[in-house]
């Protein structure tokens, strides 16, 4: 009997106190879309989680599984994870968004976090970053760099957020650079470097000698270096390595605030559904460095326009700006809000070709 | 000195062992790449094999390796007809998509109306969309003599194409804020091929791949088509003979595998996918033609080589989560796999001789 009560009791001990580790321990799982290796958007997501573990070392655990097909293998791997005790699941592509939800609905306690979708849930949150902000740099270095005034652009998928981009920069080169054209190469693909090479190579020949790019590869600098007298910019990652050649800044996503804010509420227990939409203030959009080859004032004018836009002073889209039909689309001073920028599926006026639908 | 002699007929025994011995090969060329990867090679196997079947979480796992598993069957089902008669049609993947494509259309047409026959319309959509894709290269094969291998192949890239169009354009879900994709069949009942009893990944892709590996037994062992779809990938001339016409033979393979894979992407863009989007194909049409030739183009053997390559897929992914394995790793071993079984393929057809003194 007493034999038995001992036993009943260590057995208890031992169950609370596995218990315990297992709580102390937060395990963060990260689902990517591709390889950790693209040198872009998920090479930039597995940056953060590493961030992550830097920052709380062994309070936390990370998994991730990559190049996960977007669909039901989505939805296995998150509910793995959740199996094994994921406590927090960041789901990094658009394209994971129904499979989020339905893990979610299967893992009611398991909080999950889904990159520039739209549907949340009471355990699901949404974030993106206002690269848009950025685009309004680059649009200001690429207007006042451009020597032929044709500025290529190659487009990813037409989803809003590519769209909003393109009129971010258009207006920023147009404002410094009246002359200024934009050509736009639509690629359908976030990461395709065949694809985006041949669509720089086309730009080029028509005349582009500055290259923007929303697809995620190196090839539209490798393309640009190739041809010589042209520039481009970094997508996603800092793109550093084409410092010496054609890249004379970039866009980062800087996920790293951001994920390790949401574990620490995982930790402190206060993680709440939200969607959250972030800039460069609180540096989720980076501005890599800008290179020699730019000459000092347009270095300074750049930069100047990121501080005003950190500040909040400034919005990238503040009218009069009319869209592309010639109707009014911001009257003078006014800016454009969130619900309108999340849904954008026009040009602004100015641009040529039709939004692909 | 050691010589390969050509078998007077193609071993039977090593015929059944071939793919024994080449997962045997493929689990130790893999414990090395995993043991330089830094990793316990036996606990990265047992991972993959042992844990989506008698694991922790079997339960979960059980069921997902027929989701897995069964567009692969119901596809490679198919394309064995066609491999047996020496007809190549490369390009599944493309009837994959134009099925899905028609049978959501038909869906997506019919939205949000509910009819006991929604469903059955569709399936017959995804029959027809993937046998209308499969039929240009035949046709082209037919009529000009063009290699369905690279016209087959070529028409992937058309279907992708157009299903990045219909993602973005009609079929781009309305109250979608704009965003690429359809509407989630999940959400529509008529529509919705669910799971015919819950948790147990049983949907009727499922069932259709198991009918279709009776279908194609019956059809090989029993029926004079059957008897013809073989003696034209081994003697064609012998064939031409028996009265077999090699160009409606051609049409037929080519439409029976066209019609499969096009009704294994209807029931997965109305089950566990969902929906169309810009990525909705996930490389099945690719790997059905490991799962065909792993499974000696037989039957039961690609009944047996889908739930292997469903098991690596699913292990593979627990490896990922669970050891940190990239995966890239996961994908050269299902590489190898099909690479040890051509080779090992080799003893087939071929016996080892030994060389003695003299013969040289």
């Amino acid at each position: 009997m007493k034999f038995a009560k001992t036993l009943i009791a260590a057995a208890i001990t031992l169950g609370l106190s596995t218990g315990a580790i297992a709580q102390d321990k937060t395990k963060v799982g990260f689902v990517y879309v591709g390889p950790v290796g693209d040198g872009g958007w998920t090479y930039e997501h597995d940056q953060a989680r590493l961030a992550v573990e830097d920052h709380f070392g062994d309070q936390v655990e990370t998994v991730y599984v990559e190049s996960v097909a977007e669909g039901p293998d989505a939805e296995r791997v998150m509910r793995q994870m959740a199996m094994q005790g994921a406590d927090l699941i960041f789901a990094t592509s658009f394209g994971f968004m129904d499979p989020t939800l339905n893990a979610a609905k299967k893992f009611p306690k398991v909080k999950f976090e889904h990159a520039t979708g739209y549907k949340r849930a009471d355990n699901v949150s949404t974030y993106s970053a206002r690269f848009y902000e950025g685009r309004a740099v680059q649009g200001t270095i690429a207007g006042r760099m451009t020597e032929s005034n044709v500025i290529g652009y190659i487009g990813s998928v037409p989803i809003p957020e590519v769209i909003r981009g393109i009129n971010a920069a258009y207006i920023h080169a147009k404002k410094v650079n009246p002359d200024v054209t934009f050509k736009i190469v639509w690629v359908y693909d976030w990461f395709d470097p065949a694809k985006e090479a041949e669509a720089a190579k086309v730009l080029i020949e028509q005349g582009a000698d500055v290259i923007i790019q929303h697809t995620d590869s190196t090839a539209p600098l490798a393309a640009a270096a190739e041809a010589g007298n042209v520039i481009g910019f970094g997508q996603a990652s800092d793109m550093a390595e084409y410092s010496d050649g054609p890249r004379v800044s970039s866009i980062i996503d800087n996920w790293a605030p951001y994920y390790i804010a949401r574990v620490q509420a995982v930790i402190d227990g206060s993680w709440s559904s939200a969607d959250t939409w972030d800039g460069i203030a609180p540096g989720m959009v980076g501005i890599g460095e800008i290179t020699d080859r730019v000459p000092a004032e347009i270095k300074a004018e750049a930069l100047a326009l990121k501080a005003s836009i950190a500040s909040g002073e400034y919005h990238p889209f503040t009218g009069p700006l009319n869209k592309q039909d010639g109707s009014v689309w911001l009257a003078e001073g006014e800016t454009a809000d969130d619900g309108t920028l999340l849904g954008m599926n026009f040009y602004v006026e100015g641009i040529e070709g039709n939004v692909p639908n | 000195m050691v010589r390969l002699e050509r078998r007077a007929k193609p071993s039977a025994l090593w015929a059944v062992l071939a793919p024994l011995v080449a997962v045997l090969i493929t689990m130790c060329a893999g414990g090395i790449l995993f043991a330089v990867l830094g990793k316990d090679p036996f606990e990265a196997i047992a991972t993959i094999f042992w844990e989506p079947l008698f694991g922790e979480f079997a339960e979960f796992y059980r069921p997902q390796l027929l989701v897995k598993g069964g567009p692969l069957v119901l596809i490679a089902i198919g394309l064995s007809l066609g491999f047996r008669a020496g007809v190549w049609n490369i390009g599944a993947e493309g009837q994959y998509i134009v099925g899905a494509l028609c049978g959501a259309g038909v869906a997506l047409a019919a939205y949000p109306a509910e009819h006991a026959l929604l469903f059955p319309a569709m399936i017959l959509a995804g029959l027809a969309g993937g046998w209308a894709w499969a039929m240009i290269p035949a046709l082209l094969k037919w009529r000009f003599g063009a290699s369905e291998i690279l016209v087959s192949l070529m028409l992937v890239y058309v279907a992708e194409r157009l299903l990045k169009a219909m993602s973005l354009g009609v079929m781009k879900n309305p109250d979608g804020m704009g965003f690429p994709g359809s509407r989630n069949l999940q959400d529509y009942p008529s529509a919705h091929n669910a799971e015919i009893f819950a948790d147990t990944g049983l949907h009727w892709g499922v069932v259709a791949a198991l009918i279709a590996v009776i279908a194609s037994y019956v059809l090989l062992s029993r029926h004079v088509l059957g008897f013809h779809i073989r003696l034209s990938g081994q003697a064609p001339r012998a064939a031409r003979f028996a009265g077999v016409s090699p160009g409606r033979l051609m049409l037929f393979c080519m439409g029976v595998s066209g019609a499969l894979a096009g009704a294994a992407g209807l029931f997965e863009v109305a089950g566990p996918a969902g929906q169309i989007g810009i990525s909705f194909n996930a490389g099945y049409g690719f790997t059905a033609i490991i799962v065909a030739f792993l499974g000696r183009l037989h039957p039961v053997g690609i009944a047996l080589a889908g739930a292997l390559m469903a098991l690596t897929y699913i292990g593979g992914e627990i490896a990922q989560g669970d050891l940190g394995l990239p995966a890239a790793a996961i994908q050269l071993f299902q590489g190898m796999l099909l690479f040890f079984l051509l080779a090992v393929d080799v003893l087939t057809h071929f016996r080892l001789q030994f060389a003695r003194k003299g013969t040289m």
